[in-house]
């Protein structure tokens, strides 16, 4: 009971790193940004080729994944997101889904559909025992990391200028440009952020849950998606609650119901969820304006 | 009254499509000169083009993304599956059987297509396609451990294994879990296709030609104005959704009961985007462009084997291609250039 | 219930607060059957808020809105537009991409009588319901002429030809009030007349009641037999545009702005 409870929270934490992304993109470009899984995928992979090819150490690796997925970020929002400014939710939303297609099948050819298990990065560091429990060192980084992101985050929106520019935009995009913000460099900036940390994610994920294919991260990339409509969309404390209740729930359901139909659990969630409270647990109604 | 006439132009325009694809595929099998791969390949040709046009009905008609229309197939697939084995003994005539297992794959489409559409559909924006994504998932799932089979008894169901259906040694089984439907008997045809294809076109075309249709266009083309102009703009969301759901579901009874093997992993999320890219590839809202796209990219790669691995990579670049150059405005404005410059040359 | 005694719309008390900001407070007014009324109100006074408010596209903070004496409480907008309001939008709202016939046909919509299946099997009803609504939405675009445009994409019309179509598309479903929020915007001087006799024709034509939000206060003071000023979401004075001409406040008001 309380190991499936840790494991939940663990998993929900790495749900919660990516809902970030999918909350602040959502938030400040009003879309949603299907290819954020697959850049959790890039992610891994630069680090599972970074450790297991070119033998470097756990830390610099994740530094490089962090590295190419931010660059990987801002190319696609400039590429692919950013000519459709303008253009209706459907037309960026076919987009978003060429995008994440795109990369799932670049990957393919790249790095062929083989399975490569993920090198444990703390293989070196033992279980910590709490009386019965056994947590393993991946979980409580995992949450950890969570934690520090969060408050990172609450801090960088709500105290520094460049935060604050995010928060203009996400309110008014026309206004914030009035007040003399580079609303394309704050999209791009937010784009960068949570591709970021979509890579700590996809390092964390591979290392709790070492195989790592193409589609790795399309599954947890929708799971969080739906964390991050749980919480409330463009929420970030929404998206880390959402993001622990899903895991719990996941992993629950995994233990005491089926296996297989976990994900469909999970997923019922979701349309329960929008029928019963649409905006999410912390998220608030937006008028539209007439 | 020009532009109506327009409408009925292009509504004939698709039936005379039909009819000219089964004339030549006719004339093909007269003279023997059908390949047997072309042949084989007649059914989920007719079963895509369907699913374009059901797909077309949401996102071209409504405005509205589904990812999940793969789902919808699959439910039809083996509803349509296990309502035909099950009437083989008591129905001899086959294509009653047909007729009988598209309509029950086609109810149960829109079953699920109501359950899903009604909490999703007065949210709009982007939660369809996300909640739509999540129910192919779930059916793929759920489908993945169903296992049916029939015995004098009638029907027996399981989540876990085919040992718990408690049948009697004589019963058959009709789903097995992850190897899906095993033994159909194949009563699919050619002829039954083009008739539910033609059937369909009549449904979508003078559904869109209606009161009706007008109404969710008019929602696509902006909410706030057609809530104030008194539609109800749930209601016509639900019914396109519903009838592409529905529609989804007899193109997936048709597609399975063409093979005598059908997994559920057939009906995944790529299936999805490979419909999805037909109708982006045939012009949005474009139900002739949707046809053609959704057969001629069935039939090429099989002639185009040797770029099957850069298949997926090309679909993910039409998308974001055709997507940029008919959405951004200077793309556009470079288009509309060109364009005046060649009538001028021309004129 | 709807005898002409009792007002086409009333507001008791009307308001609505945005994030704890006031954007509407104590708004009462009273619409006659068949009266043209005017809001005018410097920028920013609330005019379009009080407009989303009698249509349900803002749900009301407090106050009650009675439309020819039933109160409209819970409705959403459509039921609004069902029970008799119909409006225009300040930036235009048109369904781009249908015809001039189809976006007033949408207008005929709660008035062609037959079902999505009777539409699909193409029966008697759906050929003589749609032959009814062809004639009756020709007749409607006469009103300004548009009639020869029926086929034309609305996305594609001048700027002015997309006001008078949006009007024109209210007026098809058969209001007791319409809304006008800035019709005359963007029209020259002679349009703008032209625009003045029309609703005139529409008041006596379908003895409709009229409310507009205007700042051409040539048309404002020409058509309107009442006129109500707000500022700040506030009623500061009501009246005929005579005695609003002359009422200091309004002209303070006025004033004030272009100063600012």
């Amino acid at each position: 009971m309380l190991g499936n409870l840790i494991n939940g929270i663990s998993l929900g934490s790495i749900y919660a790193i990516i809902a970030l992304g999918y909350t602040m993109v959502y938030g400040i470009a009003k879309m949603l940004n299907f290819a954020h899984g697959d850049v959790i995928m890039v992610g891994a992979y630069i680090a599972f080729y970074s450790i297991s090819y070119f033998g470097m150490p756990a830390l610099p690796a994740l530094l490089l994944s962090i590295a190419v997925c931010t660059m990987l970020g801002i190319i696609i929002e400039k590429l692919a997101y950013k000519p459709l400014r303008n253009a209706t939710s459907l037309a960026v939303l076919i987009t978003a889904i060429g995008v994440s297609y795109f990369l799932q099948n670049a990957a393919l050819l790249l790095w062929t559909s083989n399975t490569k298990v993920f090198p444990n990065i703390f293989a070196n560091i033992g279980a910590i025992k709490i009386g019965s429990v056994q947590i393993a060192p991946v979980t409580l980084v995992t949450v950890f990391a969570n934690i520090v992101i969060m408050l990172v985050l609450t801090l960088f929106t709500s105290k520094t200028k460049m935060g604050k520019a995010m928060r203009a935009v996400s309110e008014d995009k026309g206004a914030a440009t009035l007040m003399g913000i580079n609303v394309d460099r704050t999209i791009s900036l937010t784009f960068a952020i949570g591709s970021g940390l979509a890579a700590i994610a996809g390092v964390l994920l591979c290392t709790a849950y070492p195989t790592l294919m193409p589609t790795t991260g399309a599954m947890p990339g929708i799971k969080a998606f739906t964390a991050a409509v749980f919480g409330g969309i463009g929420s970030i404390p929404g998206a880390m609650l959402g993001g622990i209740l899903l895991g719990v729930i996941e992993i629950f359901a995994k233990a005491y119901i089926s296996t297989q139909l976990s994900d469909a659990i999970v997923f019922a969630v979701l349309i329960i969820v929008l029928i019963v409270k649409p905006s999410g647990l912390l998220g608030r109604k937006i008028n539209e304006k007439v | 009254m020009k532009k109506l006439d327009k409408n009925a132009k292009t509504a004939f325009l698709n039936y005379g499509l039909v009819a000219v694809f089964f004339v030549a595929v006719e004339i093909m099998m007269a003279t023997g000169v059908m390949t047997n791969s072309f042949k084989g390949q007649l059914i989920p040709i007719i079963s895509y083009v369907i699913m374009a046009l059901a797909l077309n009905l949401v996102v071209g008609i409504s405005g509205e993304l589904s990812l999940g229309h793969a789902g919808f197939m699959s439910v039809g697939a083996f509803t349509g599956v296990i309502v035909a084995s099950s009437l083989q003994d008591s129905i001899g005539a086959s294509p009653l059987r047909l007729l009988i297992a598209i309509l029950a794959g086609a109810l149960t489409a829109a079953i699920a297509g109501i359950v899903i559409g009604i909490p999703v559909l007065r949210l709009g924006g982007d939660y369809l396609a996300i909640v739509t994504l999540a129910f192919g998932e779930i059916i793929k799932n759920v489908m993945n451990c169903m296992y049916v089979g029939v015995d004098s008894k009638g029907l027996h169901m399981s989540l876990m294994d085919a040992n718990s259906l408690g049948m009697e040694p004589t019963g058959r089984m009709i789903l097995n879990g992850p190897m899906g439907a095993t033994g159909i008997k194949k009563i699919s045809g050619f002829i039954a296709g083009i008739i539910l294809l033609l059937i369909v076109l009549v449904i979508i075309q003078n559904l869109v030609g209606s009161r009706t249709g007008r109404a969710i266009k008019a929602i696509r083309d902006n909410r706030i104005a057609a809530e104030a102009s008194g539609l109800n703009v749930t209601k016509y969301r639900l019914i396109a959704f519903v009838t592409s759901a529905a529609i989804a579901g007899s193109a997936g009874v048709l597609y399975a009961l063409n093979y005598s093997t059908v997994a559920p992993k057939k009906f995944d999320f790529n299936t999805s985007i490979l419909v999805l890219v037909f109708v982006v590839l045939g012009g949005i809202g474009n139900m002739t462009g949707a046809m053609i796209a959704a057969a001629v990219l069935t039939v090429l790669p099989e002639m185009l084997r040797q770029f099957q691995d850069y298949r997926m990579l090309v679909y993910a670049i039409v998308l974001i291609v055709v997507m940029i150059a008919t959405n951004n405005e200077k793309v556009k404005a470079l288009f509309a250039k060109k364009e005046k410059g060649e009538a001028k040359a021309n004129g | 219930m709807a005898d002409k005694k009792t007002p086409v719309l009333e507001t008791k008390h009307l308001g609505i607060d945005f994030g704890g900001l006031t954007a509407v407070d104590e708004f009462n007014i009273e619409v006659e059957h068949g009266e043209i009324k005017g809001l005018i109100g410097p920028n920013g006074a609330g005019k379009t808020t009080i407009f989303n408010l009698l249509t349900k596209v803002y749900k009301p903070s407090r106050g009650m809105i009675l439309l020819d004496g039933t109160d409209t409480q819970g409705m959403t907008p459509e039921k609004v537009n069902r029970a008799g309001i119909a409006r225009t939008f300040q930036n235009i709202r048109l369904f781009d991409k249908l015809t001039v016939e189809e976006n007033v046909k949408i207008g005929l919509h709660n008035h062609i009588n037959y079902s999505s299946i009777e539409g699909v099997l193409r029966l008697p009803r759906y050929w003589s319901e749609e032959k009814k609504a062809h004639e009756k939405a020709l007749e409607l675009l006469d009103i300004f002429e548009m009639s020869d445009m029926a086929g034309d994409v609305a996305g594609s019309l001048p700027y002015g030809a997309q006001r008078r179509l949006e009007i024109v598309r209210a007026l098809a479903t058969e209001p007791k009030l319409l809304l006008l929020d800035e019709p005359a915007a963007g029209m020259n001087p002679s349009e703008t007349e032209e625009l003045m006799n029309n609703i005139r024709k529409i008041r006596d034509e379908f003895g409709i009641a009229i409310m507009l939000i205007e700042h051409d206060m040539k048309l404002v003071m020409g058509i309107c037999e009442n006129i109500v000023v707000v500022n700040f979401g506030k009623i500061i004075a009501k009246g005929t545009p005579a005695e609003i001409q002359s009422n200091d406040d309004v002209i303070e008001a006025y004033l004030g702005k272009r100063k600012g």
